[in-house]
């Protein structure tokens, strides 16, 4: 994601350097671009690393002395990601598939209720509103860590444990308190007069909202659904201790249980975080102006 | 066309805030009333009780003979105008015209008869095919007013249609909204916290303060008789200057033992305040007929008038209103002189006019 900070975070101008900085601009440069490329290969040498295991022949993977470029180049990891030694699908392919449906359902949920109640606290006027916006926050204070035993003893009472719905359950409450504060900030954006005018052309109040705030919400739906997306498929402590079953698993506890036992197909690790990593970066280029805005959101009064 | 009568309004939020406190107004049919007041005062929400976006939660609102307390914001046959004008941004301007008529359910030529008329009426023919976000803040005014008009709606709600305007379009567009209301002759009710707007346009003026209504009348009553001292500081500018006085020998005496003409019936035992408007003061050269000494602190000199600020002694400095020929330095020692008619005067304890 480094890609979108330089993008939208504008750099100091150049020319408002006071004159006595910039004869020491040069040397000051150089060691800047020096120091950045360091810390960028340092950063992005796992990545590289992963990407490059994925495509080497596995002979290659384990060589010793490591090989950087001379490498033989296959597909076959990505071919067993998806595809089992028998032909038939994968176990991961399975998990893939259950972290989409998983994600996919969660966010859907999530942005069905908390679209709706967002534009309420934006509207009305609300006992003790600000009360209960820090209540629905304060949910999201604590690491999931510590919640997921009594979690875990609630699923196995409701026969939730080692089931899909209950990971969309617990994803999409995780999710609802963040859709419902990220939704607020741009339902109140948008002038509430919209919804007095239609009122007063005859529309109620529900009507005036799904015909004309909401087609003006869509854009940050997108990018809140996104936000969304983007957790429920990276989430990992859940995924771990309510599921168990390989038909029930998500891609993240599935790809961790590759490592372990007696020996690790490394290619076929790096292949699966490769395919898995693939969503996450798509989207995030998709909302990268967003997650800017949401560093700041609130510093800046329009 | 129709009165709007307002009885008893309350407004109690949810929250516990209560915006309007009992709030009566009678409006007469074809008047152009404004309801003025600082932000947080209650006008907006009588407003928009009134356009029935808010339901009150005690009081009658009748607009014509009709009691509309239960009727939603379209049947109660009003038109709103906003101050972000509220026009839909993904239709052009004619469709935002045709919006409402369409809603209502006219047969098509008739819709594109009444918006050419109300689009010649606000001079919109070259903006008709143009979205909102491709129209200027005057434009949009313009149009927004427009699509009020189509509807021929008995009343006109105004929720502080120019406040988003530069100064020089807001005079325009004031002089443009007084002409239309009279050609109209539509009850029009407009919402605004600028005291120049409201002295300008009004028929009758309510002050409002607090949820309450402090005063109504036309311009010159509140503006020569505030009926109490919020309203004393609230209209003029600059305001009127609040000077505290005692009844001295059937006369009134302020600080420096200026003296100003008393009212008839003036109660003896309060702390009385006497609302003299800067125009009714006058400043001499030291030892005039009649003057108090003072000395100069300031001097704003506008042009076609010099506000001087003065302190002859007492708790308040006092403004005067002088034409701009007459000229004192800063510091320099003067005379103050009282040359209007009665002033009102105020109970400094509970703030309300006494004479």
């Amino acid at each position: 994601m480094a890609i979108t900070i330089d993008e939208a975070v504008p750099g100091p101008a150049p020319h408002a350097a006071p004159r006595a900085r910039r004869r020491g601009g040069r040397a000051r440069r150089v060691v800047e671009v020096v120091l950045l490329v360091a810390l960028a290969a340092a950063m992005l040498f796992p990545v590289l690393w992963m990407l490059e295991t994925s495509i080497k022949e596995n002979r290659d993977v384990y060589a010793v002395p490591a090989k950087f470029f001379n490498f033989d180049f296959t597909l076959d990891h990505f071919k067993d990601v998806f595809v089992s030694p028998d032909g038939g699908r994968s176990d991961l392919s399975v998990s893939f598939l259950n972290s989409v449906i998983v994600a996919g359902a969660s966010t859907v949920l999530a942005t069905v209720l908390g679209v709706p109640a967002a534009w309420a606290y934006s509207r009305f006027t609300l006992k003790a509103k600000k009360d209960q916006l820090f209540f629905i926050l304060s949910t999201r204070f604590m690491p999931p860590v510590v919640v997921v035993i009594p979690i875990f003893l609630m699923y196995r009472e409701l026969g939730l444990i080692d089931s899909k719905l209950g990971l969309i359950l617990i994803y999409a409450a995780f999710n609802v308190p963040f859709t419902i504060w990220m939704m607020k900030g741009f339902v109140d954006e948008v002038p509430s007069e919209y919804e007095d005018a239609a009122m007063l052309d005859g529309y109620t109040r529900l009507q005036a909202f799904w015909k004309f705030t909401l087609p003006l919400l869509v854009p940050g739906i997108a990018a809140t659904a996104v936000f969304a997306l983007i957790f429920s498929w990276n989430e990992f402590v859940f995924a771990i201790f309510l599921t168990s079953s390989q038909e029930v698993r998500t891609a993240p506890p599935a790809i961790a249980g590759l490592i372990g036992g007696t020996t690790v197909d490394w290619g076929l690790v790096a292949a699966s975080a490769v395919v898995f990593a693939i969503p996450v970066l798509v989207f995030a280029f998709l909302v990268r102006k967003h997650l800017v805005a949401g560093v700041t959101l609130g510093a800046v009064r329009r | 066309m129709a009165g709007i009568e307002v009885t008893s309004l309350h407004k109690r939020y949810p929250d516990g805030t209560v915006a309007v406190e009992h709030v009566d107004l009678s409006i007469g049919d074809g008047e152009l009333f404004v309801m003025l007041g600082p932000s947080g005062c209650g006008k907006t929400t009588t407003l928009r009780a009134m356009a029935g976006l808010e339901r009150q939660t005690s009081g009658d609102i009748r607009i014509g003979s009709t009691l509309v307390n239960d009727l939603p914001p379209a049947e109660r046959d009003i038109a709103m105008v906003f101050q972000f004008y509220a026009l839909y941004p993904h239709l052009k301007t004619r469709d935002n015209l045709a919006f409402p008529l369409r809603a209502e359910g006219l047969p098509e030529s008739e819709v594109r008869e009444r918006v050419a008329e109300a689009s010649r009426m606000m001079r919109l023919d070259a903006l008709l095919d143009r979205r909102p976000q491709r129209l200027s803040g005057g434009e949009q005014q313009r149009v927004a007013l427009a699509r009020a008009l189509v509807r021929r709606p008995r009343a006109f709600l105004m929720d502080e249609p120019l406040t988003n305007l530069d100064a020089e379009l807001r005079a325009d567009m004031r002089t443009e909204i007084k002409h239309l209301q009279a050609q109209l002759g539509t009850t029009m009710v407009y919402v605004t916290h600028d005291q120049v707007e409201a002295m300008s346009l009004g028929h009758r003026i309510a002050i409002l303060n607090k949820g309450r209504v402090e005063q109504v009348g036309t311009p010159l009553e509140v503006y020569d008789r505030p009926a109490s001292l919020f309203c004393a500081a609230f209209i003029g500018s600059p305001p009127m200057n609040l000077i505290e006085v005692e009844v001295d020998d059937g006369s009134l005496r302020g600080p420096g033992g200026l003296r100003l003409t008393p009212p008839a019936g003036l109660p003896r035992d309060r702390t009385l305040v006497a609302g003299v408007r800067p125009e009714a003061l006058e400043v001499t050269v030291p030892g005039a007929e009649g003057s108090v000494p003072a000395r100069v602190i300031s001097a704003e000199v506008l042009g076609d008038e010099i506000i001087y600020v003065l302190d002859n002694g007492g708790e308040r400095d006092v403004r005067v209103r002088m034409p701009p020929t007459v000229r004192f330095a800063a510091d320099a020692p003067v005379g103050l002189r009282h040359a209007g008619g009665t002033p009102p005067v105020y109970d400094v304890n509970t703030e309300e006019l006494v004479a």
